[in-house]
């Protein structure tokens, strides 16, 4: 089986490729033609609004979802074409903090983060310590061990998260939103954490977020998806990608606005919409309108 | 003319609809249920994942399991007795509802109680564990979701409700013997006597048979409605609704074609006289 496997030649700094990748559930069309490339060792933040297809993109490279057209490789091996086994050996050099922690509600937070070196079987001798040891490097104490993971905070749940996630040593760190719902302290508590995770030991990262905050801190790399719903069908999904020094310069509106929380691009498609905060008229009226309303492209293809 | 040719048309894609619909989510169980069983063969569940569901499907159920048995067996022998009194036979009462019990109603009422007490709980947990990435983190930590939280179900399921079953056959058998012989003072050594005589030992292997049948329809449907189960709490709300509607027709048709194949299997025995 392994034999049959595709290496992609050639691109041995390459950890994950995304080539040409389509994902659509239903009728409803996710991700079109996305190509990118993250060499080993980067972090690329990829940002976008809600519904762009971030959290898709995060579960693609770690095999959770598959494409409905084009690859995604990790580490020169096509996921797709993986058996079972092998894509949850491949999965275990990855680490995903996920939006909400997603802790096991049955478990304690020792057995949270000890889930997963358990189930590679590490001795169960070594297992406490080393425990211990990832809840100390993100900021935890011994007492919260013997805690059930609804008695923590929103701050505390993403540490642990994160803990279990780096319990296993892995090459590939994947974040997704790892700031949202946190307090602006704790948002730079875990941006630290990512950096000095990063640190510690060589590590490829890619984070989604909309924090433009957190983008700024911890990316080398910025990649903006846009929302498929508001493309032409020729207009390419990412709509930047560069460093983030690039990213405040750029002079795409729908970037800039993104970037600057202004949602002035949004006007074209919302033409009832106050930008001056007031409110214009009957509400109920507006969103008839809006939900009746299309962009010119979208109109000229009706008529 | 044109608008009733419309509405046919309407109404013949909302069937298409549903049917492609209903046939998708067949072979969807389908493959789940495949994927379940082949891990439940080639590997073993860790004792941390089985004993709790253990004790939650079979200790926690005993209870209403007993029960129901129970009030089922003192309503059957209350309308059993009224008939059997016309003819003078009221001894032999106790052999109808003892084999009614044993056969059919113990096994597919302690189902259908199950499939609302257990197996919603089942979807209901699933289901959360899905909307909030608990299932796709157990993948990213090597554990797969199905081996991990499917299969100790099927065998608590599996292995409990065939327990609860006799459970509830007993509860059957002692709340009907109460009504018959303690409230209309039916002979007791007479009826336990035709009770024995009429009711066999194949009877009660039926009963079992059907019992754990029933169990895994429960934990594959409960648990596949729960991994299907769409986002927020309206999402798993429908789960947890789903797994019991269509574990209690899923338990009906199946012990249709249960009683079907086991009368068959039944009689063949008795010519053999084995049973």
């Amino acid at each position: 089986m392994g034999a049959l496997v595709t290496i992609m030649p050639g691109f041995a700094d390459d950890l994950v490729i995304f080539d040409s990748v389509n994902v659509r559930f239903g009728r409803q069309e996710v991700l079109r033609d996305v190509s990118f490339r993250i060499p080993r060792g980067e972090t690329v933040v990829i940002i976008g609004e809600s519904g762009c297809g971030k959290t898709v993109t995060l579960k693609l490279i770690v095999g959770l979802l598959r494409p409905t057209l084009g690859r995604v490789t990790f580490d020169g091996r096509v996921l797709t074409e993986l058996g079972e086994q092998e894509l949850a050996r491949e999965r275990l050099r990855i680490g995903f903090l996920f939006q909400g922690a997603a802790l096991f509600d049955s478990l304690t937070v020792f057995d949270n983060v000890a889930f997963g070196m358990r189930a590679i079987g590490v001795p169960e001798d070594d297992v406490a310590g080393r425990v211990r040891q990832h809840l100390r490097e993100v900021g935890l104490p011994e007492t919260v061990e013997a805690k059930m993971p609804a008695e923590l905070s929103g701050g505390m749940r993403k540490r642990v998260g994160l803990a279990r996630a780096l319990a296993l040593n892995p090459e590939l760190m994947l974040y997704d939103e790892p700031t949202t719902g946190l307090d602006p302290v704790m948002s730079d508590v875990i941006n630290e954490l990512i950096i000095r995770a990063r640190r510690r030991s060589p590590m490829t990262s890619v984070v989604v977020t909309h924090d433009m905050h957190t983008v700024r801190r911890v990316a080398d790399r910025v990649i903006m998806l846009y929302p498929l719903g508001r493309l032409r069908p020729t207009e390419p999904q990412i709509i930047f990608e560069g460093t983030p020094k690039q990213l405040s310069l750029c002079s795409d509106p729908r970037v800039k606005s993104f970037v600057e929380g202004d949602a002035k691009s949004q006007a074209e498609w919302m033409p009832e919409l106050s930008l001056s905060g007031e409110p214009t008229g009957d509400s109920m009226s507006s969103l008839r309108e809006l939900s009746q309303y299309r962009r010119p492209h979208e109109r000229a293809a009706e008529d | 003319m044109l608008a009733k040719g419309a509405t046919v048309r309407a109404v013949v894609r909302l069937i298409e609809d549903w049917v492609v619909n209903a046939l998708v989510g067949l072979g969807d169980w389908v493959l789940f249920s495949l994927s379940t069983l082949r891990w439940l063969v080639t590997r073993r569940p860790y004792p941390r994942t089985l004993t709790p569901v253990l004790v939650t499907v079979g200790q926690q159920s005993a209870g209403v399991v007993v029960v129901t048995g129970f009030f089922i067996g003192m309503v059957l022998a209350v309308h059993s007795y009224g008939q059997f009194k016309k003819f003078g036979f009221t001894t032999w009462s106790g052999s109808l509802i003892n084999a009614s019990v044993i056969r059919e109603l113990g096994p597919v009422l302690a189902a259908i109680m199950l499939a609302g007490r257990v197996g919603s709980s089942m979807a209901a947990e699933t289901g959360t564990m899905r909307v909030s990435e608990q299932i796709d983190a157990l993948a990213c930590l090597g554990a797969n979701p199905i081996h991990y939280l499917v299969v100790p179900r099927l065998i608590a399921c599996m292995c409990m409700i065939p327990m609860l079953t006799l459970m509830a056959d007993l509860g059957g058998v002692f709340g009907a013997a109460l009504i018959c012989v303690e409230v209309y003072g039916v002979e007791a050594h007479d009826y336990w006597r035709h009770s024995r005589d009429f009711v066999q030992m194949f009877d009660l292997f039926t009963g079992l048979v059907k019992a754990f049948v029933f169990g895994s329809l429960i934990a594959l449907i409960s648990c596949h409605r729960g991994f299907r189960s769409r986002a927020g709490a309206e999402g798993v709300g429908r789960a947890a609704t789903e797994s019991f509607v269509l574990s209690f027709v899923a338990i009906l048709v199946a012990d249709f074609f249960l009683a079907l194949v086991l009368n068959k299997l039944g009689d063949a025995w008795a010519q053999w006289g084995r049973w």
